[in-house]
């Protein structure tokens, strides 16, 4: 079970956490002209990297704010987590 | 029999003063508090326990602690009975019943025994070979014959009646294992100020410092041991914990520990659980576990006597015991005489057998001054007794050692061996630690940590005293030191122990000449040298692969005394260095751990949180039958007298047909939402516009997902100008919310809106029926009820004695109808107030299918309609999409595949004999009488008895449904053999124009 630092409440059990996918995953403007080819990857296609992965956790069983997470895919270790609005700093 | 092979020295750790009467396989026998159930029974003379897994051999004991791989027992009778327990890690407790495994008629005479006979037709990898052939047998004769065979105790059929409790702990340092090492380092992190818990497995703190004759300081080891545990246990900064064994480490420095809480214990109180899973998040963990003696093979090295050279001398100096009375040391190392040294102070004089040329360690010295002639270059070739050894084959090796110049025969009751030590890496290896090969020990040692994890003392391959305290002390102190600023060492006090001189890398005895008797590697899963031989022969080179082809190390104890054994077997004669040929990886649990306990307290009705609404108690003082929604228990129909389900189901939507009828749809979820941008955020959220809806009006709404499948639907009303009330779906209401506020959160920050779930607060009672409007005039005789002063998808505040009430014209019955909302303390007071009053216009209260039975008929779709799988024309919801706004997953409903015209939608059903209901998950076919594979049109979603028409109706989504309106199709269930032909239909089948629910 990881231990995730919520930038709200601070280090809580994963079980707490509601997994959320790729963080850098910029959803397209609303009332954009947009190929069906971008749209599909807007909404189907991730990376799977092994290494570092920007991923969305929510604190549903806490603050309920979603946030980012810097975290190792392979030993899942966690570099650093920010507020929405901030930017890692590792 | 009584206790003959006790000592008559009392310095160990049983109280002789205490008698504790058990039974193993129908025989009285007894031993004393502190012992083990295997103590006892070598205590009593009796060795032969159980037999073997695959040749069904003879077995007996052959370790003391965790690393036992024979001595496994069926523990108690009836639903506490527990199969496979290691009969060395049961305490004895007044009353034990034990019972041999894996043995019929009874362990001295077990027919399965012939599989010993017939040992050529178990070879390595037999599973794979033997019943491949012909391959209809497998089925019929191999696979039941296998299974019967296969497998040691038998667990209960009954459901298990201990309790068993969670736990959670954070500490700084968690310091696994209470040897010299761990007992260093906890005092050192304890001493520092640091947060320390310290776990031990057995029920006694020390390690091998209760049975090494070592001192330090002024001290023996055995009095340091319990001085530190003394001033460990003084400390409010400490957690002591014996009989708990820390078996898994998981990430982020998780760890799992389970400890034995009232097994020892004789007539526990009834809360106290019988065992604890203890969660602990550690900051940094020591593994301080110690070592585990190895085996040495050799023929025949598997009968009952013949036991490690470790435990031996722990059953003597812990348990008073004795494994025999005329005993060899069998031993390619020196720590083996510390074990003979014990016997001469029993007054018993050891055979001593060693592989090496020569030693001049202390204990060797020692042993020879006390008189006692040792066998150098020498080994066992083979042993013999049937239910317990009486005599071994002494051979003298040549000068390769590889084979035996001269055999003698000598008579013995047990053989104590010793083939050096293997560090107990497991806990490091859990945790990713990369291992590596330490060829001063032959054996792995931590290396490369990928988690705060340090091995100490044995386990790190240190196995002298004075260097494992000096790395408990360093490590307790330097690793406190990130949590605590007190920066205060504690010093490693001087110790005293015997020199060893080095082992001999030889753990495998040649065969005898002229015989091949079987040398056992792995014990619990009967894997023999001969069977590594056959894999390689049979070309297999990685060492995962020849573990599972001959299963060795994958037994229950997971190769604790035999995965080094055959690694270094393999290398032998691969002729490659160990570390080339590589070891397997190391899994959770350590130790096997009681399902029970991992379960804890989530059984039966606390496996899953209940939910209930504030009506429920009405609900059950009237009769409710319950049905789960989610969490929610939920009254599923009302029955009156001996009605059975479907003649209260029909009584209940026929009256809401025709009277009134009262639900309780307090589940239903409800989300709060507020802020100036709140009536654009709705616009986005779902797919009909928003921005107009007068206050005072609800809207009924749907939501897709991206994917542009329909997500929730629900009705939603404008309470003020930046205030609005949501409702969802009784299923959904948590993953809308969290939808909700991921838009908010993530993809628009600049809306200034806030949500907030509030469907704890509001209890919902459904009013639904022609006489509705009557009933709620009479209870809210303020408020103006026709259809003009409330007309369809309005609302109104108002109260009754008091109480504050929100009316709301909705309706999902298809009816007029209303749903009153209150205060959720005030709803069971609503809900009776409207029984009350309702009942001279013939109210009757209608659970969940009644509902159903009345939204399926309107074609109102609901859960089995939005499935994930629909989009909204698929579902007859078109109307609902909005041209002219954007809004989350349009975009996906211009893709191709969205919009063709023959797409799966929604249609009624009717079967043609207006009799047959039609099962749910039905398929639809166009010709029955066609050859599979008939090509499926779609199926049935939702089925009912339709009180309107007195016949079945369902609801199937179907091929280019419009256009099959007026067309006989069949439903069919091929599993149930079922196959009834059906007319379409609309899917609103009652009042198709919706005049109802605005009259
Ligand atoms: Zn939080």
């Amino acid at each position: 079970m990881l231990e995730i630092k919520c930038p709200y409440c601070g280090k809580r059990s994963q079980n707490e956490f509601s997994y959320g996918g790729d963080a850098t995953i910029k959803r397209p403007q609303l009332g954009e002209e947009i190929s069906t080819e971008d749209w599909d990857n807007f909404v189907y296609y991730r990376d799977n990297p092994r290494g570092k992965h920007s991923e969305l956790w929510h604190h549903v069983s806490g603050c309920r704010q979603w946030f980012k997470v810097s975290r190792d895919t392979a030993t899942h270790e966690i570099f650093d987590t920010c507020k929405m609005n901030e930017d890692f700093n590792v | 029999m009584s206790n003959s092979f006790r000592t008559t020295n009392s310095t160990g750790l049983i109280n002789k003063d205490k008698k504790i009467n058990f039974t193993f396989n129908g025989t009285i026998y007894h031993g004393y508090e502190g012992d083990t159930l295997a103590s006892a029974l070598i205590a009593n003379g009796v060795h032969l326990v159980g037999r073997s897994f695959k040749y069904h051999r003879p077995r007996g004991f052959l370790g003391v602690g965790v690393e036992e791989p024979n001595a496994m027992v069926q523990l108690h009778d009836g639903n506490k009975s527990e199969p496979n327990i290691i009969a060395t890690e049961v305490e004895l407790v007044e009353g034990l019943k034990a019972k041999s495994q894996n043995c019929w008629p009874s362990v001295q005479f077990d027919i399965g025994e012939i599989n010993n006979v017939l040992n050529r037709l178990f070879p390595a990898g037999f599973y794979y070979k033997t019943f491949m052939w012909p391959k209809s047998f497998w089925m019929k004769i191999y696979e039941p014959f296998i299974r019967k065979a296969a497998g040691m105790g038998k667990a209960p059929l009954l459901p298990d009646p201990d309790r068993y409790e969670h736990n959670y702990e954070h500490c700084d340092v968690l310091v696994v294992g209470s040897g010299p090492s761990g007992l260093a380092s906890a005092l050192a992190a304890a001493k520092n100020g640091a947060r320390v818990i310290l776990a031990e497995d057995k029920p006694n703190y020390g390690g091998s410092l209760l049975t090494d004759e070592v001192t330090i300081g002024n001290m023996s080891g055995k009095e340091w041991a319990s001085d530190t545990i003394s001033q460990l246990k003084s400390m409010p900064n400490v957690i002591l914990k014996k009989r708990s064994q820390v078996f898994g480490y998981y990430d982020h420095n998780m760890t799992v520990m389970i400890e034995r809480v009232s097994d020892h214990i004789e007539n526990p109180s009834k809360y106290t659980p019988r065992q604890r899973l203890h969660y602990i998040r550690a900051g940094e963990v020591i593994v301080s576990t110690g070592s585990i003696e190895r085996p040495i093979s050799f023929g025949n090295n598997d009968r009952p006597g013949i036991v490690l050279a470790s435990a031996a001398k722990e059953y003597m100096k812990v348990y008073e015991t004795l494994v025999g009375k005329k005993p060899i040391i069998f031993t390619n190392n020196d720590t083996a005489y510390s074990t003979a040294l014990e016997f001469i102070k029993n007054d018993i004089e050891p055979i001593i057998v060693d592989t090496r040329d020569s030693s001049n360690g202390e204990l060797v010295k020692e042993v020879q001054q006390k008189g006692i002639s040792i066998k150098f270059n020498s080994g066992i070739a083979d042993t013999k007794g049937h239910l317990k050894i009486n005599s071994a084959i002494i051979g003298k090796l040549d000068s390769a050692k590889e084979s035996f110049i001269s055999e003698e025969t000598v008579e013995c009751d047990c053989i104590c061996m010793s083939g050096g030590w293997t560090p107990t890496v497991h806990l490091s290896s859990q945790a990713g630690n990369k291992l590596k090969f330490n060829d001063d020990i032959d054996a792995f040692v931590p290396d490369k940590k990928r988690q705060k994890e340090t091995a100490i003392g044995a386990a790190n391959g240190s196995f002298t005293l004075n260097q494992s305290l000096a790395e408990g002390f360093q490590v307790g102190f330097d690793l406190s030191n990130k949590f605590t600023d007190q920066n205060n060492p504690t010093n490693s006090p001087n110790s005293n122990e015997p020199s060893y001189e080095k082992h001999e890398k030889l753990w495998c005895m040649p065969l005898p000449s002229g015989k091949k008797p079987k040398r056992f590697i792995d014990f619990q899963n009967d894997v023999a040298v001969s069977d590594v031989e056959l894999a390689i022969r049979e070309g297999f080179r990685s060492i995962e692969h020849v573990k599972r082809y001959t299963t060795l190390g994958m037994a229950g104890d997971q190769g604790k005394t035999s995965n080094l054994n055959g690694l270094q077997y393999v290398s032998k004669i691969e002729k490659k260095i160990v570390p080339e040929v590589g070891h397997t990886t190391f899994r959770p649990p350590y130790t096997p751990v009681t399902i029970g306990a991992i379960v804890g307290r989530e059984v039966g009705n606390h496996y899953l949180p209940t939910r209930k609404s504030p009506i429920h108690t009405w609900h059950e003082e009237n009769n409710a039958v319950f049905v789960a929604a989610g969490l929610w228990q939920r009254p599923r129909y009302y029955p009156r007298g001996s009605e059975d389900m479907n003649s209260a189901v029909n009584r209940e939507a026929a009256n809401v047909r025709k009277n009134v009828g009262i639900c309780d749809v307090t589940t239903l979820g409800k989300i709060d939402i507020k802020g100036p941008d709140a009536p654009e955020f709705l616009n986005r959220v779902y797919t009909n516009a928003w921005l107009k809806l007068p206050v005072g009006k609800a809207r009924y709404g749907v939501m897709l997902r991206e994917d542009g499948m329909v997500f929730d639907d629900g009705t939603t009303s404008r309470l003020s100008e930046n205030h609005f009330h949501m409702t969802t779906t009784t299923a959904q209401a948590a993953n809308v919310l969290s939808h909700l506020e991921y838009y908010l959160q993530v993809v628009w920050p600049d809306l200034d809106v806030n949500v907030l779930s509030t469907t704890e607060q509001w209890s919902g009672i459904a009013v639904a029926g022609p006489k509705s409007r009557d009933l709620l005039s009479k209870l809210f005789p303020d408020v103006d009820m026709s259809n003009e002063g409330l007309p369809f998808m309005g609302l109104v505040d108002s109260s009754m004695d008091g109480i504050k009430a929100r009316i709301y014209r909705i309706s999902f019955s298809g009816e007029l109808a209303y749903e009153v909302n209150v205060e959720s303390n005030y709803g069971l007071y609503m809900w009776k107030k409207i029984m009350e009053v309702g009942q001279s216009f013939d109210i009757q209260p209608y659970g969940t299918e009644a509902l159903s039975t009345l939204r399926i008929e309107m074609g109102h779709v609901a859960g089995a309609e939005l499935d994930g799988r629909t989009i909204p024309f698929d579902v007859g919801l078109n109307s609902m999409v909005s041209q002219k706004k954007d809004f989350i997953g349009k975009r996906s409903l211009s893709k191709d595949a969205f919009t063709e015209s023959d797409r799966q939608t929604i249609v009624g059903l009717v079967p043609l004999d207006k009799k047959t209901k039609i099962p749910e998950g039905s398929h639809i076919i166009e010709d029955n009488s066609a050859v599979a594979p008939i090509p499926k049109l779609g199926h049935v979603s939702s089925s009912c008895w339709s009180v309107e028409y007195n016949n079945p109706f369902s609801i199937a989504i179907i091929k280019d449904g419009k256009n099959k309106i007026g067309k006989n199709l069949y439903a069919v269930s091929p599993l149930k053999d079922i196959s009834i032909p059906v007319e379409v239909v609309s899917s609103h089948y009652v009042d198709p124009e919706g005049s109802r629910v605005r009259s």
